[in-house]
């Protein structure tokens, strides 16, 4: 404990669980949100206000199948509205989530196990969004199954040349990647409510999707190799997600759209929007569910930083667009850029800059970083500003290309609007139920960082490793050798 | 040492012995000796995974891995087949002068097709090696069990192991430091 403590000193870092807490506090704490009878007014009021966002979209599409999508905003030249930049904005949601619970697991960023369950359900509830929005863009919903090469879809095969194709691969394979790297991590956590549980009826569906779990190290063993090699999966595959949404628009020959950088500056954006999402969903859970101690100021302080970061890469993506659209010499892109900055649409372009890459400056100071409201107002803006990135590259682009005649502004209609707040309200009607239900806390892996987690004496190698010092009382037979 | 005559004494419902310890130290050190003592059939369950027990239990490396190697290799082959079978073969489609099958043009489809069965096959692989779902096992008929996934750590030894001995293996088991012994029934 003593050596514990010095290393913490030395490095200054707080530890990842404070409040003097036990392996059965945590899973007290985080048990107690889903087996409360009746759960807080704030969850009932955040509830009722998703499910009326829900109902809208429910209601804005249901229209949009009867009349056509003629109900739309979008017409020659901006044939790309709402719809695609709902898309990539929810897609990159999601991308935050996978950093979270692939990448920095390989980088064994221990801080993540606190909010990883969190981001991965938000992953998840992000593409349910996004998916939604080709799915209704295509004009005939009903023959949507055309997207997948089916036998006896018109005879023919899709073509699998395409980026719009790829994207039904790449999400599709997202979609399923993340639901099942999220459902193994909460295997061992339903089994703990499981084995809580007082009724009958939630011992049947908790033990149910448990799969019989028993904490068996035999199991665990395996389940860590599987946890392993699916981070290795999901992080390739996350940035490959977005790198080819990028190639819709990359693999065009749009002024605008059509560069080299998409694929990382599409990908960083995402991750930052993702950030952003993380912050505004998190800052009010832990609060109203008295998570502080195991989500504390190190775990939002950290991804302050983060957002910090990767708010800079996609400011140098910003510049460096410019820069490549006058140094490429090509008059046509070039204007496309000046258009941005100075055209009709310029008040979304410099939305767009004030959000994502001005606000996140403020936490280069210490006190900002460690603020809640500042980091609440700031993680909204971004999520604004992320949005109107994408809004900015798909309008400005095709309201103005190559000829004059045919430019145009693009207006959206209030279906539009009403579908884009509607799908928030899915996302977080999603995540009411998330919340009420499972465990938004990966309690087996909190529990694994914790200094009580470690052997302080390993029987197998007495002198081989310095023994990594936990708070337990030796063992009995280990009296004599637990101090080195 | 609080084993009923009637459960020690080899009646056929019983299933194997459990013993509870406080700490992680305690149980690596009791899953070493059990080891040792050459048990085959047993099984230590934790509420996360202990650092240092798949060597004190003596675990050999699954081969999950090579499950999905070979999950993974289906799903390459298996998306570059499909797209040269659909786009150049079966019904060969003329794009833009594009060529019928191209190398670079598959290349998405077929990462994301190999990430997608390798992923299936982890899951999957994980779950089946695990041998789960299984609703039914001797462990849960012991009421303190549940806390195995709470705060507690077990160590369980199945009747049907050749070691087996209800006698000796039970005043075995209460030598190595935890609580009393308890019988589970099958």
């Amino acid at each position: 404990m003593k050596q514990n403590q010095e290393i913490q000193d030395q490095l200054g870092r707080p530890p990842l669980v404070i409040g003097g807490y036990d392996f059965h506090s945590v899973t007290e704490t985080v048990c107690k949100v889903v087996e409360q009878p009746k759960p807080p007014i704030g969850w009932y009021i955040g509830f009722t206000i998703s499910s009326l966002g829900l109902a809208t979209l429910l209601a804005m599409i249901s229209w949009l199948f009867y009349k056509g999508v003629g109900v739309w905003g979008v017409n020659n030249p901006v044939g790309w509205g709402y719809a695609i930049i709902n898309f990539v904005f929810w897609v990159g949601i999601g991308h935050a989530g996978t950093l979270i619970s692939a990448i920095l697991f390989l980088f064994r960023q221990r801080w993540r196990t606190s909010i990883n369950r969190f981001a991965e359900a938000m992953t998840i509830f992000a593409v349910i969004c996004a998916l939604v929005f080709p799915g209704i863009h295509v004009g005939r919903p009903w023959v949507v199954w055309w997207m997948f090469p089916l036998p006896y879809a018109q005879n023919m095969w899709p073509n699998f040349r395409s980026p719009l194709l790829w994207d039904v691969f790449a999400v599709g394979t997202y979609f399923t990647v993340s639901l099942l790297f999220w459902y193994v991590g909460l295997i061992p956590d339903i089994a703990t409510i499981r084995d809580r549980a007082k009724t009958k009826v939630r011992k049947i569906l908790y033990g149910i999707f448990a799969l019989g779990w028993r904490g068996s190290h035999r199991h665990w063993h395996r389940y860590e190799v599987a946890y392993l090699i699916l981070a290795a999966l999901a992080t390739p595959l996350v940035l490959s997600v977005h790198s080819v949404v990028s190639f819709d628009f990359a693999t065009s020959q749009l002024p605008g759209w059509h560069t080299t950088i998409f694929p990382p500056y599409f990908v960083a954006g995402a991750i930052y929007s993702g950030f952003a999402m993380v912050m505004t969903l998190m800052i009010p859970s832990r609060e109203f569910f008295g998570l502080k101690n195991l989500v504390t100021m190190r775990h939002l302080e950290n991804m302050n930083r983060i957002m910090l970061a990767t708010g800079m890469m996609v400011g140098y993506a910003y510049s460096i667009e410019f820069f490549i659209a006058w140094y490429g010499g090509n008059q046509f892109e070039q204007f496309a850029f000046i258009n941005r900055a100075l055209g009709p649409y310029s008040w979304a372009y410099w939305t767009m800059v004030s959000c994502n890459v001005l606000s996140p400056q403020i936490f280069w100071f210490r006190k900002m970083r460690r603020s809640i409201p500042v980091m609440f107002v700031v993680s909204i803006l971004v999520n604004i500003g992320m949005w109107f990135e994408r809004f900015v590259i798909v309008v400005t682009s095709l309201s103005r290309d190559f000829l004059p005649a045919a430019w145009g502004y693009y207006r959206p209609t209030y279906v539009d609007v009403l579908t884009l707040v509607g799908s928030f309200g899915l996302f977080f009607t999603l995540f009411m139920i998330f919340i009420r239900f499972l465990p938004m806390v990966a309690m087996a892996e909190v529990k694994g960082v914790m200094p009580q987690a470690q052997a302080s004496h390993d029987p197998e190698h007495d002198r081989a490793h310095v023994p990594r010092a936990g708070s337990m009382q030796p063992a009995p037979g280990l009296a004599g050798g637990g101090a080195q | 040492m609080n084993v009923a005559p009637e459960q020690a004494g080899g009646r056929e419902a019983l299933f194997g012995y459990l013993v509870e310890f406080e700490t992680v130290d305690q149980v690596l050190h009791a899953a070493a000796q059990v080891r040792d003592a050459g048990f085959t059939r047993w099984d230590v369950h934790t509420p996360f995974p202990v650092h240092g027990m798949d060597r004190a239990m003596g675990i050999r490396y699954t081969k999950l891995p090579l499950l999905v190697l070979t999950g993974g290799l289906t799903g390459m082959g298996l998306a570059l087949l499909m797209q040269w079978w659909m786009n150049a073969y079966n019904y060969p489609y003329i794009i833009s002068g594009k060529p019928f099958f191209s190398l670079p043009a598959n290349i998405p489809v077929v990462f994301e097709l190999t990430v997608l069965f390798s992923a299936l096959t982890t899951v999957f692989g994980m779950l089946g090696l695990n041998q789960l779902p299984t609703w039914r096992h001797g462990v849960f008929s012991s009421e303190r069990f549940a806390r195995a996934t709470d705060d507690r750590f077990f160590i369980s030894v199945e009747a049907s192991d050749p070691k087996f001995d209800p006698q000796r293996t039970a005043e075995f088991l209460g030598r190595l430091g935890g609580s009393e012994v308890e019988a589970l029934q099958a």
